[in-house]
């Protein structure tokens, strides 16, 4: 029976060849724009939670409230034992300690005077201990642009525009100036060690990058830290994970009325993120219904022209004694044939197409150029192939074109057998 | 009873006697400023010297990571050095407004040496006891534009002619610093406040203790201390 349907599918293009087409479109598009969406959420999300949320973050209470000011004033202190506790409370994540600063940086001439000066944003994180792991979960290696990454207490990194806008080139000597951990004027000379290019115009434009022991002795934040972020061993983010890690934190320091007592946020806690990781989670689910519902239609419509086209044939068939119910069961597997070759065919230049994209990536970057909103946006969009990827395109692509098919066929039913010789007469 | 109708001239009257107390052509003075932060205090000590409204100059004696910090104002400049970076830097702009050493003063409160008289127009309007010292209330609305706090609230010791209780406002009405004066020792002739606590409104902590430990008018200083080259020595 399958033999001679496909016989008969081979044999009469016009009876496959559009339905064909139609699916493998649907489903390539339907397997890109899921890995493109997912490889951008993912992405966006990462990112920011590299460098600015981490999984979860621990701070004070008073610092989380008031986060958006950088407020080291209220940051923790006894920061590396903290780190350690947390270390053994929670051995499946990894927990470092940061400091985010704001500050003017400030280049000398030959006599010591201001010779250029512009306003930057800091991050303090381990960069010297051997296996912190933090440079390169800021992708530092591959970002440098000029010179070398810190290997030595007071160097520092600027991020590339800025260093050019500064006009500094790495060896050069800097001094931030800054607001200490009590309120005071920060003074403090750095030796630019190299610059950076993070892909993000927010952060091109006026980043600086030191160890966390600097800015801690720059900014009188002896054993402090503003936040301690945990990175969860997978490497990636899912509240599933979080909600265990906040449920046994919050066991281990109960919340009390004392505002520099611990407080932990999951990231989907944070700067709004939580409808990006919602949206990420429901990405494939939502194209998958989209493009159903679309293919359906448009099957729909090409089974009704099939019908039209194959009403004589259909007519002999009934004439000659063949079932209704055959005929319509028949054709439902005709379209079950031709919904799996086109899923297999959308999902092969669907992949394709995302690996392009996940290979050479697409400049969102004129987009982004002026965001102010708290995700980190990538200024390369790159999609992201993950295992669902290579089955999800069976659900609309199998599923529309027997949806099509059952609602074009429906008319078989409606033939009289009586009238069938008269109508074929005509 | 004090009557709330003296006159303008009564108000101004009272400020110049308030200038003549609290200002001098010259003085050089030593003090200890305790910061109550909200988790710690620190106490940073000082020296200055100062030549009317237009040259000062403060060097910081302590703590170690202080001590060798140096300002120095020249009209309406101000420079800061650090002895640890060996950096001359000119606070200008929004840095003014910062926080000097975490303190409830500001660079721009430093910078302020003007006379009360050549900066506000001051009238009486009440009266009340301060520590148990009656008070006028002088209310000072600024007649320049390059002033800090648009309108002050002084209370003056009737007797001694210095404040007592200050109020500063921002030009939109709200209270950004209070401060009272205790402590009132008499210098060479004038009644001097000792110690001062100030506290910026919209900032956390208990305030800042401010005393002079000691003052001296009408010093012979070297004009070579109110020179860029001095802040390095």
């Amino acid at each position: 029976m399958i033999r001679f349907l496909l016989k008969g599918l081979f044999r009469d293009k016009s009876r496959s060849l559009l339905p064909l087409i139609v699916v493998a479109i649907g489903v390539a598009l339907a397997v890109f724009a899921r890995g493109y969406i997912k490889g951008l959420m993912v992405e966006m999300i990462e990112k920011t939670a590299q460098l600015t949320t981490g999984h979860v973050k621990v701070t004070t209470k008073a610092y989380s409230e008031n986060m958006d000011q950088l407020p080291n004033d209220l940051a923790l202190l006894g920061a590396a034992a903290f780190r350690t506790e947390l270390e053994k409370a929670f051995p499946e994540m990894k927990w470092v300690a940061r400091i985010k600063f704001g500050g003017l940086i400030d280049v000398p001439d030959e006599n010591g005077e201001t010779r250029s000066q512009g306003p930057g944003v800091g991050i303090g994180l381990d960069l010297l201990s051997a296996g912190s792991g933090e440079a390169e979960r800021l992708n530092l290696q591959k970002s440098l642009v000029r010179g070398a990454l810190p290997s030595a207490p007071g160097e520092v990194l600027l991020s590339e525009d800025f260093a050019r806008k500064l006009e500094v080139a790495p060896g050069a000597e800097i001094t931030l100036i800054g607001t200490t951990m009590n309120g005071g004027m920060a003074i403090h000379n750095f030796r630019l060690a190299g610059t950076v290019r993070f892909g993000n115009t927010g952060m091109d434009r006026g980043t600086v990058i030191a160890d966390i022991s600097d800015v801690q002795l720059a900014l009188d934040m002896d054993d402090a830290a503003g936040e301690i972020l945990g990175f969860f061993r997978q490497g990636y983010y899912e509240d599933e994970f979080a909600v265990p890690v906040v449920a046994k934190f919050k066991e281990i320091y109960p919340e009390d009325h004392d505002e520099f007592a611990p407080s932990i946020l999951r990231l989907s806690d944070q700067e709004g993120l939580a409808l990006y990781v919602g949206l990420a989670r429901s990405m494939g689910a939502t194209i998958t219904i989209v493009f159903m519902i679309a293919m359906s239609l448009v099957l729909w419509n090409a089974g009704l022209l099939g019908g039209l086209r194959r009403y004589g044939e259909i007519g002999i068939r009934l004439a000659i004694g063949e079932e209704k119910g055959h005929v319509y069961r028949s054709m439902i597997a005709e379209s079950l044939m031709v919904g799996l070759a086109g899923t297999i065919l959308g999902t092969a230049i669907g992949l394709g197409l995302s690996y392009l994209m996940q290979v050479k990536g697409l400049d969102i970057s004129q987009f982004t150029k002026n965001a102010t909103t708290a995700i980190m946006m990538p200024d390369i969009a790159r999609s992201r192939i993950t295992p669902p990827d290579f089955y999800i395109g069976f659900i609309p692509g199998v599923i529309s074109t027997v949806i099509g098919t059952m609602l074009s066929g429906a008319g078989i039913y409606k033939r009289k057998t009586a009238q069938l010789f008269k109508e074929l007469e005509a | 009873m004090f009557s709330v109708s003296l006159s303008a001239q009564n108000a101004e009257e009272i400020l110049d006697r308030v200038d003549r107390n609290m200002s001098s052509d010259n003085r050089i003075f030593e003090s200890t400023m305790i910061i109550h932060g909200i988790r710690t205090s620190r106490t940073i000590t000082s020296r200055s010297y100062s030549v009317g409204d237009t040259k000062a100059f403060t060097e910081y004696l302590s703590p170690a990571r202080e001590q060798g910090t140096k300002m120095l104002k020249l009209e309406d400049q101000l420079w800061i050095y650090s002895p640890a970076t060996d950096r001359t830097i000119q606070i200008s702009g929004h840095m003014l407004r910062q926080s000097v050493m975490g303190s409830d003063l500001s660079y721009e409160d430093m910078m302020e040496d003007r006379e009360l008289t050549e900066v506000y127009n001051a009238s009486v309007a009440g009266s009340e006891a301060v520590d148990g010292r009656e008070c006028w209330i002088l209310e000072l609305k600024a007649r320049v534009s390059d002033v800090a706090y648009a309108t002050r609230k002084m209370w003056i010791d009737r007797e001694r002619y210095i404040p007592l209780k200050e109020e500063l406002y921002a030009k939109s009405g709200q209270l950004l610093k209070r401060s009272t004066m205790s402590n009132v020792i008499k210098v060479e002739g004038r009644w001097f406040p000792a110690t001062i606590v100030y506290k910026d409104m919209l900032k956390q902590g208990e305030g800042t203790e401010f005393r002079i430990t000691t003052i001296k008018f009408n010093q012979n200083i070297p004009e070579y201390i109110f020179t860029k080259a001095a802040l390095k020595q």
